[in-house]
């Protein structure tokens, strides 16, 4: 597990972008020099509580009580490697 | 309706390119302005552009980019960059870095503005100087470490062509040495003024496959420290350019007198009428208009495109190609092996082998050239 995406770390998201809502597109959206990537829904709501001061657990825990759901943690450690790849988040 | 999954009904116009002005300092023999830009209407007010950002914004638009011509050259970019920015437009600043002083710099940083690309002022008048690395190197990295200093990522533009491709790997060099982050070597298409100068600018297979094999040694070399896009020419190619990602698909642009258009260069197209900001709003434009709504969909396309497998993969090319070369804009993109107009561009590859065609001279991008081709005027 790397320093970003473990359950300790505080990611938040890279200088190099900007998380946005988009309300004509439903969506929250990463803005680049001269691109865009459109998040799903699930994305949208992990990337939104990347802000430096949340830990992953939080994060978890925040969504499992938001959407009534448990055992998230797999899929949020999932998609925050996949940004981390991306540079879409930094710790 | 047609059967297949291209949407007739497009999305929101989720970029915005502002062309501010047809004025530049600059005469580069491949711009994509219109070769009639002299003859163009009066600019758009600054009230006018306040109006056109906030109509955008309200119908979706979320990348904005100013333009020209030389942006820089409008008084008035501050106060547009920051109501783009106060909208919640990523904004980007598409200069040559001429103008750009560290007073306007610092006031385009306090406006909000997010990023610039810079371009490469290499306009071939000026391909000694550039090669030589004296005037044009100086402008750059004077420009270059203001982009630092105020901490945007440092994008720089290339436009690549027979001239200059052969120094590819000086290009790159320069590029690494000023810092830039992301460099696109952007290969010239055949609009505007470029279509012109086409026999002087198009480079021969051999010249593009050394640039293409040194631009991969140079991202090996370099890895993360610069990523260099390649774009790829597409009269070299078999099939054609998804070009914009669609008509009307995403991406609106608005000339300096207010013409709304589905690219940059379909003012071109004969028996369209575009819209212009002055008369109708942003959305009526998109959504409404006969110019945006001709050729969304599939409906317009005729044979070979029209039960082509792979229509849904480019949209059928470009219209504007399409137009040029094969003198209709429903026609399939000649780029493409299968249009029945294919062997223009063949031709015109078959010249650039031979070096046929060359002993003309470039026709520059400036205001009394512009004049004289509107005119009808070689």
């Amino acid at each position: 597990m790397s320093a970003v995406t473990g359950t300790d770390a505080c990611p938040r998201v890279s200088r190099r972008f900007r998380l946005q809502w988009e309300e004509a597109q439903n969506a929250w959206v990463l803005l680049y020099p001269e691109g865009m990537v459109k998040l799903n829904q699930s994305a949208g709501e992990i990337m939104r509580r990347c802000d430096g001061s949340r830990t992953v657990a939080q994060v978890v825990a925040e969504l499992e009580q938001a959407f009534g759901a448990s055992g998230l943690a797999d899929d949020v450690a999932k998609f925050l490697e996949l940004a981390r790849g991306q540079q879409w988040i930094e710790g | 309706m047609s059967a297949t999954s291209i949407p007739a009904q497009p999305g929101p116009p989720l970029w915005l390119l502002a062309e501010l002005t047809y004025r530049c300092p600059l005469h580069c023999a491949f711009c994509y302005n219109p070769v009639d830009f002299a003859t163009s209407g009066p600019e758009l007010s600054t009230e006018d552009w306040l109006r056109v950002l906030r109509e955008a914004r309200a119908a979706g638009s979320v990348q904005c980019g100013f333009s020209g011509g030389e942006p820089m050259l409008r008084d008035d970019l501050e106060v547009l960059v920051a109501e783009a920015h106060r909208l919640g437009f990523y904004t980007n600043l598409l200069t040559s870095g001429v103008g750009l002083t560290p007073e306007r710099a610092a006031a385009l940083k306090a406006a909000g503005l997010d990023h610039i690309q810079l371009s490469f002022q290499d306009s071939t008048r000026e391909l000694n100087d550039f090669l030589s690395h004296t005037r044009t190197f100086d402008l750059k990295q004077r420009v270059a470490a203001l982009i630092k200093d105020n901490g945007w990522p440092m994008v720089m533009n290339c436009v690549i062509h027979r001239l200059n491709i052969d120094y590819i790997d000086r290009i790159i060099e320069m590029a690494v040495e000023l810092g830039a982050e992301y460099l696109e070597l952007a290969n010239n298409q055949y609009y505007s003024w470029a279509l012109l100068n086409r026999d002087q600018l198009l480079p021969t297979r051999a010249q593009l496959e050394r640039a293409e094999r040194i631009t991969n040694e140079y991202r090996e070399k370099y890895g993360d420290r610069i990523r260099i896009f390649f774009v790829v020419p597409d009269y070299h190619e078999t099939r054609p350019k998804k070009c914009m990602n669609g008509w009307g698909n995403v991406f609106l642009t608005v000339t300096p007198d207010g013409t709304a258009l589905p690219c940059h260069t379909a003012k071109m197209l004969p028996g369209l009428a575009f819209p212009n900001v002055r008369e109708m709003g942003v959305r009526e434009i998109w959504y409404e208009s006969e110019g945006f709504n001709r050729y969304r969909g599939d409906g317009w396309m005729k044979e070979p495109c029209r039960t082509c497998p792979e229509k849904e993969k480019d949209l059928g090319g470009c219209r504007c190609q399409a137009y040029m070369l094969a003198g209709d804009p429903a026609a399939a993109d000649p780029v493409c092996d299968k249009s029945p107009a294919h062997g223009l561009v063949v031709e015109a590859l078959a010249r650039a082998e031979s070096g046929s065609g060359r002993s003309a001279p470039l026709v520059f991008r400036d205001p009394a050239a512009s004049r004289r081709l509107a005119a009808g005027g070689g």
